[in-house]
């Protein structure tokens, strides 16, 4: 309790306090004071680092403008920011059943990476030979069998031998990224390590290119809405996530959902990964999922696990990275700054959690009676 | 003879939250006497020591020594004030000895010298009558020499106000006799002792005076030999309330669940049950005594098929002489095999086979009712996981010690937590809510639960609303075998009653009930048959009726028996 020391022998100055409760509306007032103290904090550091708002502070407004521009500017870009939400949004959902269970898998790179580099791959090998609806096909199931067989690796292992899944999935994240540079040194002998587009394995356009996309996204939100609430499975998943005594004590096999669950889990991570590969590239490289595997743990995390509520944090943070590709496009910085920028935000947002599970009370000359939590 | 106050605590209130946990209280404590804090659970004794311990800090209030105000605001300060706390939890180093734990955090001036301090707790321990060995490991010691050590800490540190949080919960009767012995002495060198216990004859035993607390609020503080238990009860729970459990006589028992030479390693490789034999018997309450630790747990999980044995058997008697054969249990496969082996017979007393007799026949027959056991059947249930073993049909219910961490998921609500047993059945795939939200609200009503919902999740509850949840479940699948873990610690002495009124209602029911406790008083009161376990095994089984706490105790602590003794 006591956390600042001073030598008068008095009431220490700070007492943090864990809440009991917290009504919404403070919660979300919190929430919404942490995102603007962050947006603020952002300004000063992009002033202090570049010369061109140094020069013209009154560009500052541009810079915070740009969070907007960058999504909603022109309808392509609506369209554009929709569908990396609803690809973000996919791996955030794949993670959660994991999540709900207490399993960390911060695999989800890989494993998406796998779904991807699968796709690809039957599409290399295939493309042209076989129908192009059959080939869709395959690739769908390459991407879903491939990312499950990624995250099974890790529930194995934990289930027989009660390894930490934590670094098993990271490191299962590295072994994709090798496999990737191995499959793109195979198939493109020339040595300029890249694959290029390939002309088949295009998902259909519905309406437009991102329609699809993002229906996907739509119907496995509600989906898994479903699965975690209203499903045996579901329910079972929250209770190995609660204690595996009490699963143990009403009969759950604990392996077989935790097994059963990374499957899911991995196989979700594969349809993203078929997404990325059919809907947008048609190509593999290192930096296909581009760091979103990482990204969706945070998405999923801040939702706090509730599909719905996925939805918005998924909106948002993408609405935050396009944001900083508009800064890096508008203010002709390259490079790390447009991050460093979304990395305040987010630290922010995650910050507020802290106030809002604890109070923090300081030392009253009057000692009224306030509420405090041990 | 006029005494001298030590400490004073004037106006203290400490809330959590919404909960006021203390509220205006005042205490005075004087030199050389124990002072009892007696309440019921969570009625802020330990709360209100914590802070002249330095664990809490107080939201209003002074604490008063030698007429000056002093602020304690950690265990540091406490100790520089010669107050010091032995809490219920012991805080020891496992790995070092009794001597290195004593100095842990001392700041001895003329530096660390081990052989000093063994010497100094040996004179310590002959002051007071301790029986301590300085350079034994912590890890090799009972209970009841922790608790040494943490006294002898508190005393190696010039301790005069000395605080003991439940010091006998743990101690068998012949030591708490011991404990109180030594205490006395540090009394009669005018020490104060206060120790914090909800329980009366202790109380009574041991104390000066008696400070009662009730729901935060200091009640009284009186003088112990000018009161009684039913005034103190009173005063702790707020009205008159009779502390008799109904005990009545088996109506004839007969032997439901048998286990024979059980043996268990837990995972660090520990043998945890030593060849425990014992009968339980439907209509009757069999307790389980022993120090906590002595393999109750693992006993109780062992037969619920959460412990992998060594070896041994546990069998379930089903009664189910003379009595129809259903598919509710049975698979047609088991049936027909059992038919084989001529299990049934008919409504005439002619075996019954199914020789020759077509599936669809036979499920008719069945089905009508007319096919019977022939006698009691028996269920092994060694090597069967909690499920098998109600795939079985054998009705078994369990009450584990860790309510919230194995009974019950904390993070759900009522309704899905009575789910928990049942969940499978019902559609394939989805939950069915329907059935168990009826059972949450029929047990929220009959066992008066408080609780703002059938979604609110239990964690939120008080204890002995989550005591009841978990019994009215358990009780609420008409169990053969109900067995429960320290079923009342830390409910409210009215939960508690609740509680046994229903072990007893289910004994009459016919019911085999076993019953694992710490409180002997009730042991002997509740229980029909009381088994005693120490280090794993069978130290004895006496009859409630006839014996006496002290001979519990000695067998509490009795050892080189093999568990195979049986004092009938």
């Amino acid at each position: 309790m006591n956390s600042v020391k001073s030598n008068s022998t008095r009431e220490p100055l700070v007492h943090l306090s864990k809440r009991v409760e917290i009504s919404p509306v403070k919660a979300w007032l919190i929430r919404i004071a942490a995102f603007i103290v962050g947006m603020i904090v952002c300004g000063l550091v992009a002033i202090a680092l570049t010369e061109k708002l140094q020069q013209n502070p009154e560009k500052i407004a541009d810079f915070y403008n740009c969070f907007i521009r960058g999504s909603f500017s022109t309808t392509r870009k609506l369209w554009k920011y929709l569908r990396s939400t609803a690809i973000l949004l996919c791996i955030s959902l794949a993670l959660t059943p994991a999540f709900r269970m207490r399993f960390w898998n911060i695999g989800a790179e890989g494993q998406t990476l796998v779904g991807v580099l699968s796709a690809i791959a039957v599409d290399f090998y295939l493309g042209g030979k076989i129908p192009e609806w059959a080939l869709l096909l395959l690739m769908l199931f390459a991407g879903l069998i491939c990312g499950a067989v990624w995250g099974l690796i890790p529930a194995l292992f934990k289930a027989k031998w009660n390894t930490n899944e934590t670094l098993f999935t990271l490191m299962l994240n590295y072994v994709a990224t090798y496999l990737v540079t191995w499959c793109i040194i195979k198939w493109v002998p020339n040595g300029s390590m890249s694959l290029g587009k390939l002309k088949t394995g295009k998902l259909p356009a519905v309406v437009n290119d991102y329609l699809l996309i993002i229906l996907v996204a739509v119907t496995l939100t509600v989906g898994l809405y479903i699965y975690l609430n209203y499903s045996k499975h579901g329910y079972e998943i929250s209770v190995v996530g609660e204690s595996e005594n009490t699963a143990r004590y009403v009969g759950i096999s604990v392996k077989k959902v935790i097994i059963r669950t990374m499957i899911l889990s991995g196989a979700l991570c594969g349809l993203a990964g078929f997404l990325i590969a059919s809907g947008l590239d048609q190509s593999v490289t290192t930096e296909s999922v581009g760091g979103q595997g990482f990204t969706a743990i945070m998405v999923s995390w801040l939702a706090k696990f509730d599909p719905i509520a996925m939805v918005l944090t998924s909106a948002l943070v993408s609405m935050l990275n396009q944001g900083a590709a508009q800064i890096s496009q508008d203010f002709g910085i390259s490079g790390a700054l447009p991050d460093v920028v979304v990395g305040i935000i987010l630290f922010f947002i995650i910050a507020s959690e802290f106030f809002i599970n604890y109070e923090i009370r300081f030392r009253k000359t009057d000692r009224n009676v306030k509420e405090v939590k041990a | 003879m006029e005494k001298t106050v030590a400490l004073q605590m004037r106006g203290i209130t400490k809330k959590f939250g919404h909960v006021t946990a203390n509220h205006n209280v005042d205490l005075d404590v004087y030199q050389g006497e124990i002072l009892a804090i007696l309440g019921e659970n969570g009625c802020g004794k330990t709360t209100l020591m914590n802070m002249i311990a330095g664990i809490y800090f107080p939201d209003e209030g002074k604490i008063i020594m030698n007429g000056e105000e002093v602020v304690i605001r950690s265990p540091k300060d406490a100790f520089d004030h010669r107050i010091g706390m032995i809490h219920q939890h012991f805080k020891l180093v496992d790995l070092f000895t009794a001597a290195e734990n004593i100095v842990l955090g001392v700041r001895e001036d003329d530096g660390y010298d081990l052989k000093n301090v063994n010497n100094r707790v040996s004179v310590i321990a002959e002051k007071y009558g301790f029986n301590i060995d300085p350079k034994k490991k912590v890890y090799d010691m009972s209970v009841s020499e922790k608790q040494t050590v943490e006294i002898i800490k508190v005393l190696y540190r010039g301790a005069d106000i000395l605080i003991l949080d439940e010091p006998t919960a743990v101690l068998t009767p012949q030591e708490i006799e011991k404990l109180f012995n030594v205490l006395r002495r540090m009394k009669a060198d005018g020490k104060s002792i206060i120790i914090i216990t909800h329980k009366l004859n202790e109380v009574l035993e041991v104390s000066d005076r008696v400070a009662i607390l009730r729901k935060g609020e200091h009640i009284a503080t009186v003088n112990t030999g000018e009161t009684n238990e039913g005034v103190l009860t009173e005063m702790m729970v707020g009205k008159k309330v009779s502390l008799n459990i109904d005990r009545t006589v088996p109506v004839d028992p007969c032997p439901r669940l048998e286990v024979k030479n059980l043996n268990c390693v837990n995972e660090e490789g520990v043998k945890v049950l030593k060849n425990v034999s014992f009968t339980a018997n439907g209509g009757e309450i069999l307790g389980i005594a022993g120090i906590a630790g002595s393999g109750q747990r693992e006993l109780l999980e062992a037969i619920s098929g959460l412990q992998v044995l060594e070896n041994g058997e546990i069998i379930f008697h089903n009664p189910k002489k003379d009595k129809p054969v259903t598919f509710f249990h049975k698979s047609m496969k088991k049936v027909i095999e059992l038919g084989k082996q001529g299990a049934f017979h008919d409504t005439k007393g002619n075996p019954v086979s199914f020789d020759g007799m077509h599936t669809s026949r036979i499920r008719k027959f069945v089905e009508s009712g007319e096919v019977l056991f022939n006698d009691d059947e028996t269920v092994s249930l060694r090597d069967k996981t909690p499920l098998q073993i109600r795939e079985l049909g054998v009705r078994l219910s369990f009450v584990p010690e860790d309510r919230l961490g194995m009974g019950l998921v904390g993070s759900m609500g009522i309704t899905d937590n009575m789910m928990l047993r049942s969940y499978r059945k019902g559609p394939a795939g989805f939950l069915d809510r329907k059935k168990p939200k009826a059972l949450a609200d029929e047990i929220i009503s009959s066992l008066e639960v408080v609780t703002p919902g059938t979604n609110t999740p239990v964690r939120r509850l008080s204890g002995g609303n989550v005591q009841k949840v978990l019994v009215g479940r358990e009780i609420a699948f008409t169990p053969k075998v109900l067995m429960a873990a320290y079923p009342v610690r830390g409910l409210d002495i009215n939960s508690s009653y609740t509680i046994y009124h229903l072990l007893n209602k289910q004994k009459e029911n016919g019911v085999a009930v076993i019953f694992v406790g710490e409180d002997l008083d009730v042991l002997l009161e509740l229980c029909d048959r009381i088994l005693v376990m120490n280090s794993g095994a069978v130290t004895g089984i006496v009859d409630a009726r006839t014996a006496t706490k002290e001979e519990i105790g000695l067998l509490m602590t009795k050892t080189d028996l093999n568990g195979k003794e049986k004092a009938e």
